[in-house]
């Protein structure tokens, strides 16, 4: 057996991995942030007592959570197309993830809105507060700081799932790597690398949400106690 | 803050008309009636099941009633076009669990409903915390988490928080229902404290003593009806043999 390993080639490319990490960064932030407005309103409309919203909700989470992302991504990308619609592969790319990281995203919240007591409830309606700003104040941010942990593990997987994207050529960091080792024939190295600027992501995805927990959650800031 | 007088002095702030509720098959109150008037203290007792919280329960609408009328501070409460919110802002409401919003700070328990629901400013709501909560002995716990209080300062920041919504009215369920010996008695201290300021309170307790001590009036009720009502009196020398057994097996 004889490995022999050439990085210097691959290295030789690094404004194109730069360039595909930070669209691979872009895309996840862009899903990251819908997603989370989606989970939102997803959840919300799960438990609604209005039974169309529930179902639809409901069908539009079974839907995501049971079909692959890949068919998801040809789903948004050949139906846009259809219609006659032309859209760039990185917007098709952050459509599909959102819309499938949004289905997640509204389970997950979901079991947060429902570990929120009764009584928490019952506290804030008798304190004559209103349907919406029980869900803001009382419901809303104890249930996201409970599943937050969750929530962000979720994000990075989305992270890390939108090298699939690079089947409808974003040009996102799997692309880059496509591209690269088919010209250079160096496969194994670039994948290498390629891998490692993946884990690099992550660590930086999950900094940033552990940042993000200190500034919106003041009391596990202050108390370091979870909810 | 104007203190808005009802229609006529005389009438009761709170009144129940031979009011009737079912869970089910299950009859919880059968022809309740009672009223309470302003600056009075009204003490439910009774055994586990006999209607007592669910009554208490009626008067803020967290249970809606099959017949009969509730009246409370001018508002129909068994009226389905209630405005509910109006309601609330009138009766506050103390829990056996406190219910204190676990993310928030005490000033901010305190502070949310006077900003959100009647639009107070974020300055003057935190000066009327630091007053509810000198009221309740906890000035010193304005910016702590309720994790960080015993459970019995979060029953008294519980009902502290209630106070700064100035309900003309105020239930308390159980409200030492979970709490040990000592803690029971600060929260009862505070209690006794509203009371001698002259605020209106229904209660339901088992505290027998405190009952004693507190109640212009005793309802006690069996079986989802008022058994027998009374001044505080009728604890010590009960007119029914019911409640004979059960002062009698409270004490």
């Amino acid at each position: 057996m004889n490995l022999n390993l050439d990085f210097a080639t691959i290295l030789e490319r690094w404004p194109a991995f730069l360039d595909g990490a930070l669209l691979t960064l872009q895309l996840a932030f862009i899903a990251t942030l819908l997603g989370t407005v989606i989970g939102v309103l997803g959840a919300i409309g799960r438990r609604s007592h209005h039974p169309v919203v529930s179902r639809i909700c409901g069908i539009y989470v079974e839907a995501i959570r049971n079909t692959p992302l890949l068919v998801q991504i040809f789903l948004v990308y050949f139906g846009l197309a259809s219609l006659g619609l032309k859209f760039s592969a990185f917007a098709v790319a952050a459509a599909a993830l959102t819309i499938n990281v949004g289905a997640y995203t509204t389970e997950i919240i979901r079991a947060g809105f429902d570990s929120i007591p009764r009584g928490q409830i019952e506290a804030a309606e008798g304190l004559a507060l209103s349907r919406a700003q029980i869900y803001w104040h009382v419901v809303m941010w104890p249930a996201i700081e409970k599943v937050y942990p969750s929530l962000t593990s979720q994000f990075v997987l989305l992270m890390l799932a939108s090298s699939v994207t690079s089947q409808i050529s974003a040009e996102e960091l799997t692309a880059v790597a496509n591209y690269v080792q088919s010209d250079t024939y160096r496969a194994f190295e670039t994948y290498i690398l390629v891998a490692l600027v993946y884990i690099v992501l992550s660590l930086v995805m999950r900094a940033g949400f552990w940042l993000l927990g200190l500034v919106i959650f003041p009391r596990r800031r202050r108390l370091g106690t979870p909810l | 803050m104007h203190q808005t007088l009802n229609a006529t002095p005389q009438s009761p702030v709170v009144s129940l008309k031979n009011v009737h509720k079912s869970f089910g098959p299950l009859k919880v109150l059968d022809g309740v009636s009672f009223a309470v008037d302003r600056g009075e203290v009204l003490v439910l007792i009774g055994r586990s099941g006999s209607g007592k919280s669910t009554a208490l329960r009626c008067i803020d609408r967290f249970e809606k009633i099959d017949s009969g009328e509730i009246v409370v501070c001018d508002h129909r409460v068994s009226d389905p076009k209630l405005d509910l919110r109006a309601l609330r802002q009138d009766v506050g409401i103390v829990f056996q669990s406190y219910n204190l919003f676990p993310h928030l700070t005490i000033e901010e328990n305190i502070t949310l409903a006077p900003c959100s629901v009647k639009g107070v400013s974020k300055a003057q709501a935190k000066e009327q915390a630091r007053q509810v909560l000198a009221q309740v002995g906890l000035e010193d716990k304005l910016h702590q988490y309720p994790e960080q209080l015993s459970g019995g300062q979060q029953q008294r920041a519980a009902i502290a928080r209630s106070l700064a919504m100035q309900p003309k009215v105020m239930l308390f369920d159980e409200v030492t229902s979970a709490l040990d010996p000592e803690l029971t008695g600060e929260v009862l201290k505070v209690i006794e404290a509203l009371a001698a300021d002259g605020m209106t309170m229904v209660m339901v307790t088992h505290e027998m003593g405190f009952a004693r001590g507190i109640a212009n009036r005793v309802v006690f009720m069996h079986r989802g009806k008022v058994h027998e009502t009374g001044p505080a009196a009728i604890l010590t020398s009960p007119a029914t043999p019911e409640l004979a057994q059960f002062v009698g097996t409270g004490l």
